[in-house]
């Protein structure tokens, strides 16, 4: 995914931080419009079309979360948040608001740079249909069409259920669903079905397609927020 | 309080006066234009030093002045700002009052009130406006106001006397003393005389003839010598003020003190205003003493409303009020006298008959004769019809009808059995079967069916038994005899009867009290804290008054409505009670229903705490009719002290259970602070280092050594990061505001996220894992337990050679999971198993700089979810350290998740 020429709304107080992402993003031929309030960034993206949002949620005239939901109303632009706020329930919240990625400062800039890959082919995926045939993601090939699952070439029997939830994840791959993302995805439901069933899910089919499950690579947990689909191109 | 023989300031006086002088400062000054009569020009006077002040620049602003229509007065007002009034609606007519809460709000430097006798208007705060007064003068607001001499309550009697016109509204004593000015207006009466009859005196047209009786010559020449001698007491005691503020050796008060005995009759209001007015004459103190004395008959209940309205008098004329109990009234009263360095005692005239006295001996008698050293004073009892009609509407009973048909149905049963038996029987028989009944019934049913009994039983013994029969003449003088006999031993009984009914009712209301008063004290030694404290204190109290009760403390912000603590039934609590428990917590001071403040509302409030500052309000919800009488005064007073202790107490505890966690938490600041300060510095100094020579030297550093700078920064940078992420999460666990929030997890996904976070810390080195599938769900925050497993293999990361191998191993064990990391590095040093879970403790051969917290939240995150971390040398070498978790039972809802998944995974 090339990031030359994509425009990108930063939504930022801190100056400091302006300026450092205006520097090391430039660096990658990215074209930086900055907001230091919500206000300013409400003006911005109701003027002009962006490829991408970074957005930071303590803002001196409200809530990040505020911008996030009113841009949700409107476009499918993803959203990067870049917060200080370290409390799972804050990604928890941002990632339900309809974010599609959430940062804990501080992060490097190769990670910043990988989520930013990330959110921007899924925008892309989401606008052109269909998917391709097979897709893979390390060891893991996934074909939609014959509905089958394979590692490493060998062939893996899952249940509806899990089947479901790896296809939720993959729609989504290299991004954190949180336990309700899922709950909606798999059940339907993100009000009865409680985080526990999606754990005991997960521990299954985290059994049958990673190698070490104790120690996996494909299926990763992001503690009290929820899950995601590592995707090659994350770990570059 | 006793005074000492001292020829140099008193200490004690001379802080008091201290205080007295600090208070000053703090409340607005209270200056009052003291007149004798209406007419000599009060108003006037505050008026034009009013102009005066405000021409000076003051903040002079009428609360309200009564020009009576006369024009130089309102001449005077002009261009002076006016409080607007308060409409006050009462009976059709339309009252104008002040508007106290506006002048609060207003909060103007001086402010002018007229009248400070007047009564104001129900539905206002106070019913008087010289409390309206006291709380602007709270408020820090100096008030002017005016004041005639015969509205001083000490004064009242003496002026009734002088011009036989009794005024209603009177001022207590203590507001003339609290004035910090007075300024005397006075008009000699012939001015005065002539001022009247050119109609310049306003005389309410209702009353014209009262006071134009009252406007006499004579009456008009005592007032003033009133009013001149009641300034010049005035001027003697800030001359006595100076004298001890500047130890001018001079006469001093030569220890005098006063005790005045005061009882249920209202002439007792007669004899307290005579010793306050004693008392301040010579410059004493006194005290107002009432007596509860073996043998007499207990009071009833309108005689006791009676006694606290006296002692209440007493208080609010500055006297000391106490309670004495002894075998007689003069043993009590000297017991106290001579322990108390009492010098004059003052006591009624006797209003009884004088054969009481011979009967049962004269307490006059008694006090003179036991006196020794100490004067008696003996005061007229007020004795005009006005003072008895109380008790007669007391006396007024219902009729016992019940009582008095039985006590007819029995002596008519009597007179029929001695009628059939007449011949068998003396008259002597037949008197005792009358007196058995005659007791009987006086036993029975009281004494006035007594009365009617032996009424009865003489006249039929007369009629029936006394020859000449079936006529009530009486042939022998001697049956006269037998009929006084029968009428006395009748009336005896009825009232030995009736006082002993008395006494007992009495000693079962004190017991309950006392009783009551028990259980409340034991209930509260067992209440820790402020909470539960105000439950005991409004559970108790609504068996006591009979009442529903709540108990409020002040909003943690001002103008929000009370907290309360504890309610017991509904309590109304509408914005008239909140005013009335809010005026409370201010003044520290009963108010709202059955008080003179705030009356209309439906809560009864008093305060509780013993410092000038409530802690709290006991509100009592006033009885929907005004059946149920008011509670006695002294039970009240020893209930509130008994919860205000407990209420003070228990708060203390509070504040001291806060002030050491606020130290703990200081103290682990300090230590924080001075351990990690080093540790901050260093990846501060590295960072901030590398980067200015990247800057700076840019041309010179050939590239080997900019990616050596580049990744020095990024190295440090990380550090910093996970030494301040340590520093947050220990402050959070030891601050108390962490709170776990527990979810069903299994092992491995804990496992797994805190592997895959240490991926870049465990890079080539082998980590083993050994999970069983059978390993029950963990009932944990799963953030939390993540950070411990991060914590815990960081540590044995950084202990250990680079190459050695992990292991983690799990197992349940005695209904607990165990969680096992072991390493193989050089081990604990022996005695450090449990020293290096203490805060800032960092292992030996630590090459890497931390702050020595991780293992120290490992633990406290163990233990914040019920389990416990250890630590030991591994057989072989290296170290292994242990969590335990207790096993928590899955709940139906997890264990159907389980059964779930695994019946979907069957083929």
């Amino acid at each position: 995914m090339k990031l030359e020429g994509k425009s990108v709304l930063v939504v930022e107080d801190e100056p400091e931080m302006r300026r450092f992402l205006r520097a090391a993003l430039g660096s990658h031929g990215l074209e930086i419009v900055e907001a230091a309030t919500l206000g300013e960034a409400t003006r911005r993206v109701t003027s002009r079309r962006f490829d991408l949002v970074l957005l930071d949620l303590g803002l001196p005239d409200g809530d990040g979360l505020a911008l996030a939901a009113e841009l949700r109303g409107f476009t499918g632009v993803p959203i990067i948040v870049l917060s200080a706020r370290r409390r799972e329930d804050d990604k928890v919240q941002a990632l339900d608001a309809g974010a599609d990625d959430y940062l804990t400062k501080p992060f490097g800039m190769n990670e910043l740079l990988a989520r930013m890959r990330v959110a921007l082919r899924h925008a892309e995926r989401a606008a052109r249909e269909p998917e391709p045939a097979v897709e893979h993601f390390g060891p893991l090939s996934l074909d939609r069409a014959r509905r089958r699952v394979e590692v490493s070439g060998r062939e893996i029997r899952l249940t509806p259920t899990e089947y479901r939830m790896l296809n939720l994840l993959a729609d989504h791959a290299g991004r954190v669903l949180t336990h309700r993302q899922i709950a909606q995805g798999v059940w339907g439901d993100s009000r009865t079905v409680e985080a526990h069933h999606v754990r005991v899910h997960m521990a299954l089919l985290r059994k049958k397609l990673e190698a070490s499950p104790a120690r996996p690579r494909l299926l990763l947990t992001e503690p009290g927020v929820g899950y995601r689909l590592c995707e090659p191109d994350l770990e570059t | 309080m006793d005074e000492p023989p001292a020829s140099r300031p008193d200490p004690d006086l001379l802080l008091r006066r201290l205080h007295a002088e600090e208070e000053r400062l703090r409340r607005g000054n209270l200056k009052v234009f003291f007149g004798c009569a209406p007419g000599v020009g009060k108003t006037y006077a505050m008026l034009e030093n009013a102009r005066r002040l405000r021409a000076n620049g003051v903040d002079v602003v009428i609360g309200c002045v009564e020009t009576h229509g006369r024009a130089e007065t309102a001449a005077l007002c002009e261009g002076l700002e006016h409080m607007p009034m308060r409409v006050v609606l009462y009976r059709g007519a339309k009252l104008l009052e002040l508007d106290l809460e506006g002048v609060l709000a207003r909060k103007p430097r001086v402010l002018l009130l007229d009248e400070l006798a007047h009564t104001n208007a129900p539905g206002t705060r106070h019913k008087k406006r010289w409390q309206d007064v006291l709380d602007l003068l709270d408020a820090g607001i100096e008030v002017h106001t005016t004041l005639n001499v015969q509205h001083i309550e000490s004064l009242n009697d003496v002026v009734a006397q002088v011009t036989s016109v009794r005024v209603r509204e009177t001022v207590p004593d203590r507001m003339l003393d609290r004035a910090d000015e007075i300024e005397l207006v006075d008009l000699p009466p012939e001015a005065l005389l002539a001022r009247l009859q050119e109609g310049k005196v306003y005389l309410p047209t209702e009353a014209t003839r009262a006071a134009q009786s009252f406007f006499k010559r004579g009456n008009l020449l005592a007032l003033r010598e009133l009013a001149l001698r009641r300034t010049a007491d005035r001027v003697d005691a800030d001359m006595q003020a100076y004298r001890e503020a500047h130890a001018i050796d001079a006469t001093w008060p030569a220890g005098e003190r006063i005790l005045v005995c005061v009882g249920p009759s209202p002439s007792s209001a007669r004899l307290v205003r005579a010793a306050r007015r004693m008392a301040a004459g010579l410059r004493a103190p006194w005290v107002a003493a009432s007596v509860d004395a073996m043998g007499v008959a207990p009071m009833t209940r309108a005689d006791r409303e009676r006694l606290d309205a006296n002692l209440s008098l007493a208080e609010s004329l500055g006297g000391e009020v106490v309670r004495l109990a002894g075998k007689s009234v003069s043993e009590a009263l000297f017991d106290y006298a001579r322990r108390h360095n009492v010098t004059r005692l003052i006591v009624g005239k006797p209003t009884h008959a004088p054969l009481r006295d011979r009967l049962r001996g004269s307490l006059l008698d008694d006090l003179v004769r036991h006196s020794g050293e100490i004067d008696v004073h003996v005061i007229s009892g007020d004795a005009g019809p006005r003072a008895r009609a109380p008790e007669r509407t007391a006396a007024r009973r219902a009729v016992p009808w019940r009582a008095l048909a039985s006590a007819t149905g029995l002596v008519a049963a009597a007179t029929a059995f001695g009628h059939v038996g007449r011949d068998f029987w003396s008259p002597v028989d037949i008197v005792m079967i009358y007196l058995l009944v005659i007791t009987v019934v006086a036993v029975g049913l009281g004494r006035g069916a007594s009365l009617l009994a032996a009424a009865l039983s003489v006249g039929c013994y007369d009629f029936f038994f006394v020859p000449p029969f079936y006529t009530f003449a009486v042939s022998d003088a001697r049956h006269i005899l037998t009929f006084v006999v029968m009428f006395v031993v009748s009336v005896v009984i009825g009232t030995l009867t009736l006082r002993v009914r008395r006494q007992e009712g009495a000693a079962r209301t004190r017991e309950e009290r006392t009783a009551g008063l028990y259980a409340l004290t034991r209930d509260l030694a067992t209440a820790a804290d402020d909470a539960s404290v105000a439950r005991v204190i409004a559970r108790h109290a609504a068996t006591a008054f009979n009442t529903a009760t709540v108990v409020l403390e002040a909003a943690p912000r001002p103008g929000d409505p009370l907290h309360v603590l504890a309610e017991r039934g509904s309590v109304p609590l509408e914005s008239p009670e909140q005013a009335v428990a809010r005026w409370v917590l201010e003044h520290g001071r009963p108010a709202g229903s059955g008080t003179d403040t705030l009356p209309g509302a439906r809560l009864r409030c008093l305060p509780l705490g013993t410092g000038a500052e409530p802690l709290g309000v006991l509100g009592l919800a006033a009885p929907d009719a005004q059946a149920a009488p008011a509670p006695e005064r002294d039970f009240v007073e020893a209930f509130l002290r008994q919860a205000s202790l407990a209420l003070e107490r228990a708060h203390l505890a509070d504040e001291a259970k806060a002030a050491a966690l606020q130290a703990r938490t200081e103290q682990l600041r300090s230590s924080l602070l001075s351990a990690v300060s080093h540790d901050l510095r260093t990846p501060l100094a590295v960072i901030t280092g590398a980067a200015t020579a990247l800057r700076d030297d840019a041309a010179a550093i050939r590239s080997a050594e900019r990616v050596e700078l580049v990744d020095t920064i990024c190295v440090e940078a990380h550090r910093l990061e996970r030494l301040v992420g340590n520093i947050l999460d220990m402050t959070r666990l030891e601050s108390g505001t962490l709170q776990v929030k527990r979810e069903w997890v299994p092992v491995d996904e804990l496992v797994g996220a805190a592997l895959t976070r240490l991926e870049a810390e465990l890079q080539n080195r082998p980590v083993t894992t050994d999970l069983p599938d059978e390993l029950p769900m963990l009932s944990v925050d799963p953030v939390l337990f993540e950070q411990l497993l991060v914590n815990v293999l960081d540590n044995a990361a950084r202990y250990t050679p680079a190459a050695s191998s992990i292991d983690l191993r799990a197992r349940t064990e005695n209904g607990a999971v165990v969680l096992e990391v072991a390493d193989r590095g050089p081990g604990l040093p022996p005695g450090a198993e449990n020293k290096i879970f203490e805060k800032f403790v960092r292992g030996p051969g630590n090459t890497e700089r931390g702050a020595g917290l991780g293992l120290a939240i490992c633990r406290a995150i163990a233990e914040s979810h019920g389990g416990r971390i250890e630590a030991e040398n591994r057989e072989g070498g290296g170290a292994t350290f242990r969590i335990r978790m207790p096993e928590i039972e899955l709940g139906p809802n997890e264990a159907s998740a389980r059964a779930e998944a695994s019946r979907e995974a069957q083929p």
